[in-house]
This record gives C-alpha cells, sequence and structure tokens, in this order.
C-alpha cells in the first residue's frame, strides 16, 4: 500500500513493527513502532504515559516525512 | 459431436522445407497437417483433428513482425479454427517468439485458446509466459513425443473449456497464477523428500519460487512541516464502531474513507477495529494505538502540523492479496493528491 | 526416549447409559460428560452432538479438534501442565482412539474460527471430515471476557477429549507404534553415516485466539527450546488459536504431527532425526530477531545438517518464517520450510509477505484465498451466522438457502502448515 501511495506522488511513512516485511515490500520511510496490535500505544502504561509514547513515535514519523532520503530508510531515533 | 477443428502453426525447418536457408520462407497455408502434425493427429484420437497448416520462415517473421503476424492471422482464421497450436519450438529462438506471438494473437484477437510448447529458456517464455500457456519442452526436437503428449491433452481441455490445473499438473511452464491442486503426498512427506534431496546435493524443485518485488523511487521530503496536510492512512482495521461497510476480518474486498471533522480522540464506545489478524483489544479499547488521530489533533491545535486530512482511510492487510492493497492504495492516493493533502502517515499492524 | 502408540480404531460414536469403548465403537454417556464439562462456572450450557463421516453436516465456528489419548505406562499424564501435573511426557506407552475427535464450537469468541463439513466440497479439504466426531457445544456465561471465555471452551475441550481417552485405557490396542529417539551422543554412534535432521516447529503466539501452550506455558513467554517428538504424542503442545482456521495447528494436528510422523518414518535408514526445536511468533520485532537467533543456535549446537521449518499463520509470521531460513542457512544447514499462500482470489498476487533468496525449498500447501461454494447442510452444529464475520468469510458469504461462499481460510485446517494435507499449489 505505501508504495502505491508514494507512486501516485506523495511521500508517505510507514509506521509498523515488522520492519523486515516493510524493506521487503518496499516501503521508503520507516519508522519501527512498538507492537503489531498496538503499533503506536502500550496497553501496560498510563494513559498519559502512552501519550507521550504516541508524541515521540509521531514526532519521528514527521522528522522521517522532512527528510530526504535516497534510498529505504528506517528512522531509529 | 463433431471433431474440433485445429490449426498447427510451424516453421520452415518442420515443415521441411529447409533450414537457415529457407528462413525468409513467406507465410503459406495447407490443408491437413503438415510434418509433426501427424503426430498431433494420432494423439487426439477421435476427438479432434488438424485442419490446417499455417507455415512461415522464423526469420520472415521476426524481421516484418507486424506485417508477418497480420499475414499469418489472416491464414488461420480462414480455417475457422476452435483451437491454435504453435510449434513446439524446443530451443529456437525466433522460433519461439514467432509461436509465441502467434499464440498470443490469435487469443487475443480472435478470442480462439491457442497454445505452444518451449523450452524454459527459449527467450519466447519470459516473452509470452503470462499470455498463454507454453507446455515445457526438452531444449531439442528428440522431445517431440513427449511434447505432443502433454500439448494435445491441454488443447483438447482448452477446446472443451474445461478448467486448467495447476502448471504441475498440466505441464505447462508457471505463469505466475497460483493454482490449487492435490498432490500425492501430503506436504510433510514431500518437504523430508526435498530435504532429503537437498542435503544430498541432488536435484529439487521448490514449489514457490521466491518473488522479486518492485521499487519505487522515494518523493522529495515535506518542506515545511507546520504548513503540511498529513492524511492517515491504515492496514490495521480501524473503523467506526459496528464497522458501518462490513469490511472483512481477513482478505478485504474494499477500503472504508472515513470523516474526522471534529473527531479528537478514538475512543472505546466510538471505534474498533475490523482486523481479524491480530489480538483485537488493545485497539478496540483505544484505537488512538493505532490510528493516533489524538496526537495529531494535538500537534494540528500546537501549530506542529498545518492540518489533519478531514477523512481517513482504513482497510485490514490481514490476507488481503497484494493486487488488492494495491488497487485500494492507488485509488486512496490518487484521491489524496486531489485533494490537496501534502504527506501520508501509514500505520500497519 | 521411547513411546509406544497403541491405536484403537473407532468406527463409530454412539450415545448410551455407560460411556465404554467396544469392539471399535465409542459409547458415550452424554448427561456424565455433560456435567463434568458444568463444573466451570464461566460455562452456562453445553450440547453434545455426533457428527460421522459423509453425513450432512456442518460445524462452525469450530475452535478446536482434538484426538482422545490416555497415558497408561510412563511418566506423567496427557496434556501436561493442563489436565496433568507438570510432568515429562514422552515415554512409556500410551493409547488412541484414532478415528476419533472432539470438537468445540459455542458463541463466537473473535471473527477466527473455523468450518467443518463432514460431506460434500468442503469435506475435501478438511482432515476432520474424515473423523467420528464429539461435538461439544460451549456457551459462555452471559458478558464473560474474551479471553475467559477462550480459556473456557479451551479446557472444555481438553477434558472432553481427556474422558473419551480415558476409556482407552484397558482396551487391547489394534497395532501398536513405537517411536524413539536416541540421545545425541547415541544418535552419532548409532548411526555414523546418516545426515542429521532437526524439525524447527514454529508456534502461533500473538494474543487472543492466537497462542499456543507447552507444558501449560504460553509459548511467547519462552525463548526456542526442544523437545523430543514424542513428547507433542503425549499433548506437550496445546493450540490456544484458531484464527483463519486454514493454516491453524489444531491440537489434534500437535498430537499427529506429520513432519514428526514423516521423519520417523526415515529415521535411522536415510536420516537420523535427532529432536523437535520449539520457537515461537511474537508480535515484537525484538522477539523475532531473539527468537530467530536463537533456533538457528539451536539448530547449530545439535550439528545437523538439515532442517525442515513449518509456519503457523501468515503475514507477520512469514518474516518469522524467513528469518528462521536465513539464520539457519547462513549456518551452514541446510532447510525446507512449509508454508502457504495469500496469492488473491485469482492467484495473481505476491504469495508471501516476506522473501528470501536463501529459501530456496519450500512445500506450500497452497493458496487459502482461492473461493470454495459449500453447499447446504441437513445441519448446521453451532452458528452458521457468524460465516459472514469470520476470517475468510465476507459481507453475504452465507446465502438464503444455506450455501456459504467463503475462502479456503475458512475451512479448518484446510492449508495446514504443518504438510498435514495433499493440497497444493504451483
Amino acid at each position: 500500500m505505501v508504495k502505491e501511495i508514494e507512486r501516485a506522488g506523495l511521500p508517505v511513512v510507514h509506521m509498523c513493527t515488522v520492519v523486515p516485511i516493510s524493506l521487503t515490500v518496499g516501503a521508503n520511510r520507516i519508522v519501527p513502532t512498538v507492537a503489531i496490535p498496538h503499533p503506536l500505544g502500550n496497553p501496560a502504561l498510563s494513559i498519559e504515559e502512552e501519550k507521550e509514547l504516541r508524541r515521540k513515535l509521531i514526532d519521528k514519523a514527521l522528522k522521517a516525512l522532512t527528510t530526504e532520503v535516497e534510498e529505504q530508510t528506517v528512522f531509529e531515533q | 459431436m463433431g471433431k474440433y477443428r485445429v490449426v498447427h502453426y510451424i516453421n520452415q525447418f518442420f515443415a521441411q522445407i529447409g533450414g537457415e536457408e529457407k528462413a525468409d520462407y513467406r507465410p503459406e497455408a495447407r490443408e491437413g497437417f503438415v510434418g509433426p502434425g501427424m503426430a498431433f493427429n494420432a494423439a487426439f484420437g477421435d476427438k479432434a483433428e488438424i485442419v490446417g497448416t499455417v507455415i512461415c520462415g522464423d526469420s520472415y517473421f521476426n524481421e516484418n513482425l507486424e506485417a508477418a503476424t497480420k499475414e499469418v492471422l489472416d491464414l488461420i482464421k480462414s480455417f475457422e479454427p476452435d483451437i491454435v497450436i504453435a510449434g513446439p519450438a524446443f530451443n529456437a529462438g525466433r522460433y519461439g517468439m514467432a509461436c509465441g506471438t502467434v499464440a498470443s494473437t490469435v487469443e487475443k484477437e480472435l478470442g480462439i485458446p491457442a497454445i505452444t510448447g518451449m523450452y524454459v529458456e527459449n527467450p519466447g517464455v519470459d516473452s509470452f509466459k503470462k499470455d498463454i500457456y507454453i507446455i515445457s519442452t526438452k531444449s531439442s526436437a528428440a522431445g517431440m513425443r513427449d511434447a505432443v503428449k502433454t500439448m494435445a491433452a491441454l488443447a483438447m481441455k482448452l477446446a472443451a473449456g474445461e478448467e486448467i490445473g495447476a502448471s504441475a499438473e498440466e505441464g505447462y511452464i508457471p505463469n505466475g497464477i497460483r493454482v490449487n491442486f492435490f498432490e500425492e503426498k501430503r506436504g510433510s512427506e514431500r518437504a523430508v523428500d526435498m530435504l532429503l534431496a537437498k542435503m544430498a546435493g541432488k536435484p529439487y524443485t521448490t514449489e514457490f519460487p521466491m518473488p522479486d518485488f518492485d521499487r519505487v523511487e522515494p518523493r522529495p521530503a515535506v518542506k515545511d512541516i507546520t504548513k503540511a496536510t498529513i492524511a492517515l492512512v491504515t492496514s490495521g482495521g480501524i473503523v467506526p464502531k459496528g464497522n458501518p461497510d462490513h469490511i472483512e476480518s481477513s482478505s478485504a474486498s474494499k477500503y472504508g474513507k472515513y470523516d474526522i471533522e471534529g473527531v479528537f480522540d478514538l475512543t472505546e464506545s466510538t471505534y474498533e477495529t475490523a482486523h481479524g489478524g491480530y489480538d483485537p483489544v488493545a485497539a478496540n479499547q483505544d484505537a488512538d494505538r493505532v490510528l493516533p488521530v489524538d496526537i495529531l489533533r494535538e500537534y494540528e491545535k500546537a501549530g506542529k502540523i498545518g492540518k489533519l486530512h478531514r477523512y481517513f482511510y482504513s482497510t485490514t492487510g490481514n490476507g488481503t492479496a497484494v493486487a488488492s492493497a494495491k488497487a485500494y492504495a492507488a485509488a486512496i492516493g490518487k484521491e489524496l493528491v486531489a485533494d490537496g493533502v501534502d504527506a501520508v502517515i501509514l500505520t500497519s499492524t | 526416549m521411547k513411546l509406544e502408540l497403541g491405536n484403537i480404531f473407532i468406527r463409530d460414536i454412539r450415545f448410551d447409559s455407560v460411556s465404554k469403548v467396544e469392539k471399535g465403537i465409542l459409547f458415550v454417556n452424554a448427561d456424565e460428560l455433560r456435567d463434568h464439562l458444568l463444573e466451570d462456572e464461566n460455562i452456562k450450557s453445553v450440547s453434545l452432538e455426533i457428527a460421522r463421516p459423509g453425513e450432512s453436516i456442518r460445524i462452525l465456528p469450530v475452535k478446536d479438534v482434538i484426538e482422545p489419548r490416555v497415558k497408561v505406562q510412563g511418566s506423567g499424564g496427557i496434556f501436561p501442565g493442563i489436565l496433568s501435573k507438570v510432568s515429562t511426557v514422552g515415554s512409556g506407552r500410551t493409547h488412541v482412539l484414532k478415528g476419533a475427535a472432539v470438537v468445540t464450537t459455542g458463541k463466537i469468541v473473535g471473527f477466527q474460527e473455523g468450518i467443518i463439513d463432514m460431506s460434500g466440497p468442503g469435506a475435501d479439504y478438511t482432515p476432520f471430515s474424515k473423523l467420528n466426531n464429539l461435538v461439544v457445544v460451549c456457551e459462555p456465561v452471559d458478558g464473560l471476557k474474551q479471553y475467559a471465555h477462550e480459556k473456557a471452551v479451551r479446557l472444555a475441550g481438553l477434558k472432553a477429549a481427556a474422558y473419551l481417552g480415558k476409556l482407552a485405557k484397558d482396551v487391547e490396542p489394534d497395532e501398536v507404534k513405537v517411536y524413539e529417539t536416541p540421545s545425541l551422543k547415541e544418535g552419532i554412534e548409532k548411526y555414523p553415516d546418516l545426515p542429521r535432521v532437526a524439525y524447527v516447529q514454529m508456534l502461533q503466539t500473538q494474543g487472543l485466539l492466537h497462542d499456543t501452550y507447552v507444558y501449560g506455558l504460553d509459548m511467547k513467554h519462552s525463548l526456542p527450546t526442544m523437545l523430543y517428538p514424542t513428547e507433542l504424542m503425549d499433548g506437550a503442545v496445546v493450540s490456544g488459536n484458531c484464527v483463519s482456521a486454514c493454516d491453524k495447528n489444531t491440537t489434534y494436528h500437535h498430537l499427529n504431527n506429520p513432519v514428526v510422523h514423516d521423519l520417523f518414518a526415515k529415521h535411522g535408514t536415510e536420516l537420523n532425526f535427532v529432536g523437535v526445536i520449539i520457537t515461537n511468533e511474537n508480535v515484537y520485532l525484538a522477539d523475532k530477531e531473539r527468537s530467530s537467533d536463537w533456533s538457528a543456535k539451536l539448530a547449530e549446537f545439535f550439528g545437523v545438517d538439515g532442517v525442515i521449518i513449518s509456519q503457523e499463520g501468515f503475514g507477520n509470521p512469514d518474516t518469522d518464517l524467513i528469518m528462521n531460513c536465513k539464520k539457519i542457512e547462513a549456518k551452514g544447514i541446510k532447510t525446507v520450510i512449509i508454508t502457504d499462500e495469500y496469492a488473491g482470489r485469482d492467484g495473481a498476487s505476491q504469495s508471501l509477505a516476506d522473501a528470501d533468496a536463501s529459501a530456496d525449498a519450500v512445500v506450500t500447501a497452497g493458496n487459502a484465498n482461492m473461493l470454495v461454494s459449500l453447499p447446504p447442510m441437513e445441519k448446521v452444529i453451532g452458528h452458521p451466522e457468524v460465516a459472514n464475520v469470520i476470517a475468510g468469510g465476507f459481507e453475504g458469504s452465507l446465502q438464503q438457502d444455506g450455501t456459504i461462499v467463503v475462502e479456503l481460510q475458512a475451512i479448518t485446517g484446510a492449508t495446514n502448515e504443518l504438510g498435514f494435507n495433499k493440497l497444493s499449489a504451483r
């Protein structure tokens, strides 16, 4: 899906847990997430902690979208 | 019932007109069978008969592709066939290209089923295996007897409009379409046999060759994120509570587009997941864990991003065919571009 | 470790006033078994039905299928860590009611359960249409949460199977088969010239209706480890999953693991089967990396020449499969992987979510997206309306006349990745 939206002309950041699949299928901007059933959350945390976790992940995604890339890039930091 | 009418296409060599020196031989039609056609007729028994043979030199065909194709097609058409057989071409490159062109054009333009046969390394295979059935043959005419038997059997099925089985059953070169069938042995036994062969350095055939995935050029980065409109897309199946579009839990046949104007938080009572491939409890409690609407609204208010796009798009990635996912994404991408969206966050589970 | 399996062939199941096995017939006192299962306070009602091969019966949503077995000699009991105390099983003697099974159904837990047809075209795709099934219809008490509901039904199935299994304890088996695995050292001495082979079994461990238990331990919390193959035959591994039921291992599959049986068939003649490495398929990437590192390490440590790797499920577990394959090949060990495909209804799409060139020996159990039309049956046990929401179904799957049109993935065991069936694809 990532690839087709990008083909349509938009930069896409793929936020997913299983980074190897994302790399295999060909996403260009990848942000690793928490776990498959809750990529952007963690039920073990308090609501506020969870929001903070989500903010950090979104910050990474925004950074990915504003970074020029030449090849498939995983934004770990 | 009468016999099926078969037209056979062969080159100058198999028509016994001559070798390379006669390769510029022009298209010609003869009544009945010529050369290898005799073996085909024998294989058909009383089911079918070669009513005509069309012959063309390989050089003439390939050097005058368009004109030759038309001439050959007209000659084939004149016999009013039910099915067309080209070759087999074995490992002859130009003959393979000719057979592939003739067979695929017959199917496309005349709407008549057509098959050919080639050695797997014949350049005609890669060019035409997705368009027509190409029976796998040996590299030389020494494999004629086997080739005729397999080609005749498949031709009869096609003529009768029967369902065509998997490549391994019918003998055609895999064409990228995966077809189910029942093997002789169960999977675990086939795995043990394959492992014994692999460990011993003996030949074996994988049942699924690894695919190549294509790539897309990365799009330029967003210049000013504080002015950008960002859209959310997910394959995690987040939908309004009750799944109004009935998106399937697996193998989704559609995607949903949902208005989130005025929505600041996805709650347990308003949103859920339709995805059947993961433990849904966490996502059902708080769908922001999959689709982070809450934080993006916060950032929108704080001016960290320009705007969160009014609609989000959702489907279930679970067991959904790549071709379907591709089609949905292409449609979604087109809409997003038209709506002036600048960038997309796509979340997967 | 050495286990004798005494098979008692069952050709029919009947309700009667006394539960017993006699001349190949399994008699069941329904009231007694029902009362036994109702001891669980989370279960509101239980009804029992019989479904025989060839009958016009459809069962859905199917949660698990279990073969009745009983330990006759040797340590431990059937389903150790769950029904019996934790104690190593896999040695001594076990009796099996071959040809019979317990099938659990009842209100749907998620949207992940399967279909079994006892006749018609659907019956060709599920191995369970060939068995005499005692169907346990379990309804939960009102308001029971999903996790507790799943657990209650899982335990009910195991208890019912153990209840029936006990009836086989003093029955003379129709055949006795012996399975023996020597220690590493003995194996090397005994078969110095045979290639050494291990079996890497991947177990689904992703949460609700996606879990697997090993001696009662939720396998997602374990690192990869090893089992003697005969431990599987005594119920060391129990299924807690039926998501896209086509390629999930029921408990019946674990008890009758076909890779284990087919490796044993050539053990000592063409190969030396050293044991089973079990690993998980977790939802965290770090877990996937750690577990595949571990399975490769174990394979290397066992000094094997080759392994067979079986997957459970599809999608993100394709990555676990490819990681296991790649890392084990990198140790110089030959691999064959068993998987299934999601190539679209037309068969034209990419079959796996992940791929690697080292996966050059693949056995496929078929394309699970293929559509099948299941004609109406005279009797439906369970809840037919869930056909529209189970994985593989869609709005309109259940038609007016009772026909169900679904993808193969909705049929229990249809594309089993242990290689239990003959179905394949090219």
